[in-house]
């Protein structure tokens, strides 16, 4: 593939990823695989901001040169340091040594830790710009938005902005612009990345939209550092981010559980039968069936949380027990929830997750259902009912 | 005791509360605090807090 023009003189010089099936270890799915964008400008003093993963590291180099030999990159510009942007440095570095690199104070400390060299990164902070011949770059930091050392970059001759991992999504595709793909696809992903990622950032990310939108400075198109390019209406995506930092959700109802003969989950099908016949969206899921990052992109705008598990030595199942880990990482806030569950003698699956809702500060709706063994009619009678109650509550019935 | 701020969100830690939600009791000086400790606000870790 031959670099992509995406402004007069800059050039989107990544790799499309297309066959990568999960990303941070095994935390996100990327079903539709993932690129790692990087942009070179050429001007007096050639600059390349974001890379790619050492395992790319020659496709990246390749297609610098297509344009320029890479010996020439005079300035290169870390936007974030995790090792999908990063990792491709050294091979680069060997090729241009005298190339001068900059980034925050944080990805200097955090890069000699990742590859115990000194590569002379000069810091710089919000606001400090940089010349680089017909255009000047303007730095931000965006310290926790993800890492902290993120970093975004602005060149307000192109009305570009280089947001790194913000705006992003994991989206293989021949294609590099919003205009030219899918917009289910694109909106998808978008939201399932923000839900994975950035969702517990929220407060941090509604405050630095805010600080540059108050700069007033014009952002014709925004390049984040995976995925789709945004040209056509970069607002969008911005306006998307604005309205998932506010938590905002919909009357509808996500049911998660895990069982072992299946009593747990005859509760939850009872459950998920009265929510629908109560008029609200439902999605449920068998946990050690699911994809967790997609129950997680389900979960971003839902108003109610029903979880379920039957008991195992005293406490909830262990898949279950680790999707809660992820989603209190998450820190979802506003909602409102419920649990249920199947036990044998002493039951403890429900009261651990009562204890959940209490920790994760999510708001029990309704009491409890815990039934011994196999849920007789009017236990299921009862499940029903719950769904029905829950549903009445969303919408303000009740 | 010195009160710490949060260069980040702007979180203030005060040794007279302590921080409830990682169960540091009050009393507990900022340079006391477990080298894991991050602010509760938005996650960022000990040495991106300034002394006000
Ligand atoms: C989504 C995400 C969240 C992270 N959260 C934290 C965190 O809260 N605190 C921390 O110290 N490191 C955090 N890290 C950094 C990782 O722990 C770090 O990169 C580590 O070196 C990864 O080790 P591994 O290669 O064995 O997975 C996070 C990384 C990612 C990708
Ligand atoms: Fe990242
Ligand atoms: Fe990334």
């Amino acid at each position: 593939m031959r670099p992509v023009e995406i402004k007069k003189g800059v050039y989107w010089v990544g790799v499309v990823d297309w066959n990568i099936r999960t990303f941070h270890g095994n935390t996100y799915s990327t079903k539709r695989g993932t690129t790692y964008n990087s942009y070179l400008i050429i001007d007096e003093k050639v600059t390349l901001i974001d890379g790619v993963p050492g395992s790319f590291a020659g496709e990246q180099i390749g297609r610098i040169r297509e344009i320029v030999p890479v010996e020439k990159i005079d300035y290169i510009v870390v936007n974030h340091i995790e090792p999908d942007h990063s990792g491709g440095l050294p091979e680069l570095m060997k090729l241009c040594p005298k190339a001068k690199l900059f980034g925050t104070a944080k990805s200097k400390e955090g890069l000699a830790r990742m590859y115990y060299t000194d590569w002379g990164l000069q810091a710089v902070k919000t606001g400090d710009k940089l010349n680089i011949g017909k255009r000047n770059l303007t730095f931000i930091e965006a310290p926790m938005i993800h890492w902290p050392d993120s970093m975004f970059t602005y060149c307000a001759e192109e009305e570009l902005l280089l947001p790194n991992d913000a705006f992003g999504q994991h989206y293989a595709t021949s294609e590099r612009f919003d205009d030219e793909t899918d917009q289910c696809a694109l909106m998808d992903e978008a939201g399932k990345y923000y839900a994975n990622i950035l969702w517990p950032l929220g407060g941090m990310i509604a405050r630095k939209i805010d600080e540059i939108l108050k700069m007033n400075i014009s952002i014709k198109m925004i390049a984040p550092s995976h995925g789709i390019i945004w040209r056509r209406d970069p607002m969008k995506i911005i306006n998307s981010y604005i309205s998932w930092t506010k938590n905002e959700t919909r009357p509808k109802v996500v049911v998660i559980f895990e069982t072992m003969w299946g009593s747990t989950d005859m509760m939850a099908r009872k459950i998920t039968e009265g929510l629908t016949d109560g008029g609200v969206e439902v999605k449920l899921f068998d946990i050690t069936r699911s994809d967790r990052s997609e129950v997680n992109s389900q979960m971003l705008d839902a108003k109610c949380f029903v979880f379920g598990s039957s008991t195992h030595d005293n406490g909830m199942l262990s898949t279950m027990a680790g999707f809660l880990e992820f989603l209190n990482g998450l820190k979802p806030k506003g909602r409102i929830g419920a649990a249920f569950g199947s036990y044998g003698w002493a039951g403890g699956a429900v009261p651990a997750l009562e204890n959940f809702f209490k920790e994760a500060g999510i708001e029990q709706a309704l009491p409890s259902i815990a039934v011994k063994y196999i849920p007789d009619e009017n236990e299921l009678k009862r499940c029903y009912e719950m769904g029905v109650e829950l549903a009445k509550k969303i919408t303000g019935k009740a | 005791m010195d009160k710490y701020r949060c260069t980040v969100c702007g979180y203030i830690y005060d040794p007279a509360i302590g921080d409830p939600t990682a169960s540091i009791s009050a009393g507990t000086p900022f340079d006391k605090l477990p080298d894991n400790w991050v602010c509760p606000e938005c996650g960022a870790p000990k040495d991106m807090f300034e002394k006000v």
